[in-house]
């Protein structure tokens, strides 16, 4: 309990509590059930790329690409949707996250097999995956009449009062906390993280491991590729450009450390949250949304000083403890 | 980012120094730069004109002069991601000067300190507080752009006295434009730094063994406040050019420069690891992206196809000695 009340988890949720009782407490509208769940709700693409994230840094790796192949992916989903507008939606969302999980690959082959840096494969690689929209659809917009209904109604539709789109964040994080916490594959990212040599002569593969990582990390930008296009109903080259800031700052305010090893899934979960927050409380307090990138800014600032503090003060307790005992 | 310290080697013995220089990166370099002059003279007429290159290193001096101090901070084992949102912020608050009556000089000097405090900014936040600076300069990113957008939100500054325009459009002697000039000077001014100076030595030795130099006696912080500052100057002039260049300033301009200086440092032979890399190196690697990018629009290729091949150029220029270095091991 003591060492939950100290954790990155319980100071952001702290943190959003009293930002969200501050907001409430001049725009009571805020905290009603179903506009916290609109929040969620549009918070849930950050949700799953966030995830994706998490698991490529906790390796030492980034995946700078990830917004880029997100736009590729739904880019792929609208035609599919245009050329074959009868084909029932399962086909077009696994077409999605298969051509997501190969660029995923793409990335991580380069990364194992070349050995080289993560941060210039994907820097190259956002690049490319932009360029191949645009090959693609010569720059054309895939616009709302186009797309066959169903393909938009779906992420809209709702099941249990809640949004589909809300309902596939909440099994991607069900998924993503088994696989972090109860799978070989979840441990040994964080064995990686923690010490890449260390992890080698327990006889995990690092590279492979990183190439499994970068594939998921692909397979969820594609998925969220799908429900971007169809929730906002447009598709074209410059879709989420810069979302991968967001989604890197939203897993460092969740004490994800870039340097690898640190993080849960609660941590990326709340976040994405923080920041859907603080997006969407702004025009609620009538702040100009001008104002959102500035304080996203100092907000990840603060984010990264706090993960110092925290990573410094850990490792001078372990000292103390070994002290001790001898 | 990466565990270099399983897959870094210091070889056996040093070759000889007319063996390394032919075997170097840069010479490398200059023969993908002279193939890429050649082809392009075969593909389009226009190309060998002296006024149509003169035009085409405007668009890349800017970015250079950010890739020139991008440089020595990789090098140094750190990182600035902020680079083109400091240009965005200085070029809003010459701009701003500008709407309150300030002259060229006063614009001029505003926007070269605006760079050098956001660049002390940077250093401050890495050295002092010991951050990672690549989040770091992923917040002040957002920080400084954001900044931009408070000021402007969705308007423009423009309408800048006449004689601030020189500074992006002037010529110094015949198709030399001034930019030009002053990359070719700054280039030089860099290359002593780095490589004739005991401050460079210092910024490899911080790069390779950061420890180590500590233990040597040398002020790491200083130094790597010193790079971060000279990033932030150089963004702070790269700004006023553009600025002048383009004589109006919108909260998006200068978007996604960061990448592009990055791509000119890590094609210049600069390990993105730090600790090793040259000055010759970025700027040749600069005027391949220049005639690359100038090459494939006089052929009416668009900008963002030219992008996939930047991206493509990145990463096989990185591959292509990797590969080439396990193939031949594997035949020994």
């Amino acid at each position: 309990m003591k060492i939950f009340l100290r954790s990155r988890e319980a100071q952001l949720i702290a943190a959003m509590l009293v930002m969200v009782a501050a907001i409430a407490f001049r725009f009571p509208a805020f905290i009603t059930p179903t506009n916290l769940a609109s929040v969620f709700n549009d918070t849930s693409i950050l949700i799953i790329l966030a995830f994706g994230q998490m698991v490529v840094i906790l390796t030492r790796c980034i995946d700078l690409s990830i917004a880029a192949n997100l736009a590729l992916c739904g880019m792929i989903a609208a035609l599919i949707n245009v050329a074959y507008p009868d084909l029932t939606l399962v086909v077009v969302v696994s077409a999605a996250i298969i051509a997501g999980a190969l660029f995923g690959a793409i990335n991580g082959l380069l990364v194992w097999k070349l050995d080289i840096p993560s941060i210039v494969v994907t820097l190259g690689t956002m690049t490319i995956f932009r360029g191949t929209i645009f090959v693609l659809t010569n720059g054309a917009w895939v616009n709302a009449h186009e797309m066959s209904d169903r393909f938009k109604a779906f992420p809209r539709s709702t099941f249990m009062t809640l949004p589909i789109l809300s309902w596939f964040a909440i099994i991607i994080i069900g998924i993503i906390w088994l696989v972090m916490t109860r799978t070989a594959f979840g441990r040994s990212l964080y064995a990686i993280g923690g010490n890449p040599v260390a992890a080698v002569y327990v006889g995990i593969d690092v590279g492979r491991t990183r190439f499994w990582a970068f594939v998921l990390s692909g397979a969820l930008a594609g998925l969220s590729g799908y429900l971007w296009i169809s929730r906002y109903a447009v598709a074209y080259v410059d879709i989420a450009s810069g979302f991968e800031l967001d989604v890197v700052a939203a897993c460092v305010i969740g004490g994800i450390s870039i340097s690898g090893g640190i993080g849960t899934v609660g941590g990326a979960l709340l976040g994405a949250l923080f920041l859907g927050i603080v997006k969407n409380a702004l025009p609620v307090i009538h702040v100009s949304p001008f104002w959102q990138m500035a304080i996203s800014g100092i907000v990840i600032i603060i984010a990264v000083a706090f993960n110092a503090r925290a990573e410094r003060k850990k490792g001078r307790i372990i000292l103390k403890s070994a002290e001790a005992k001898a | 980012m990466s565990d270099n310290a399983i897959t870094r080697h210091l070889p056996d013995r040093l070759g000889s120094r007319a063996k390394d220089l032919i075997y170097s990166w840069e010479t490398l370099l200059l023969v993908v730069l002279v193939s890429v002059f050649a082809i392009n003279s075969f593909a389009s007429p226009y190309f060998l004109d002296p006024w149509n290159l003169s035009d085409a290193t405007f668009n890349f001096t800017e970015k250079a002069l950010i890739a020139l101090a991008m440089a020595l901070l990789i090098i140094s084992g750190e990182i600035d991601l902020s680079v083109a949102a400091i240009v965005a912020l200085a070029s809003t608050a010459m701009g701003y000067i500008a709407s309150i009556g300030g002259g060229t000089s006063a614009m001029v000097v505003t926007g070269i300190l605006t760079g050098v405090l956001c660049g002390a900014f940077n250093g401050l936040l890495v050295t002092r507080f010991k951050l990672p600076s690549i989040v770091v300069t992923i917040g002040t990113m957002s920080l400084f752009r954001g900044i931009s957008f408070i000021v402007l939100g969705d308007g423009v500054f423009k309408g800048y006295p006449a004689e601030f325009a020189w500074f992006g459009q002037g010529y110094v002697w015949w198709v030399f434009s001034f930019e030009f000039i002053f990359f070719l000077a700054a280039a030089l001014v860099y290359c002593i730094l780095l490589h004739k100076t005991s401050f460079g030595r210092t910024v490899f030795a911080i790069g390779n063994n950061q420890t180590a130099a500590l233990f040597s006696g040398v002020r790491v912080g200083r130094i790597k406040f010193i790079l971060f500052l000279l990033t932030g100057l150089m963004a702070g002039i790269a700004s006023v050019m553009l600025t002048s260049r383009l004589g109006s300033t919108r909260p998006s301009i200068a978007m996604g420069w960061e990448l592009e200086a990055i791509t000119m440092v890590v094609l210049g032979g600069v390990s993105i690891l730090g600790g090793s890399g040259t000055v010759p190196g970025v700027v040749i690697a600069a005027f391949i992206m220049c005639l690359v990018t100038f090459g494939f629009g006089l052929l009416n290729v668009p900008g963002i196809v030219m992008s996939i091949f930047v991206g493509l150029l990145l990463i096989l220029v990185i591959a292509a000695p990797i590969v080439y270095r396990r193939v031949s091991q594997r035949r020994r």
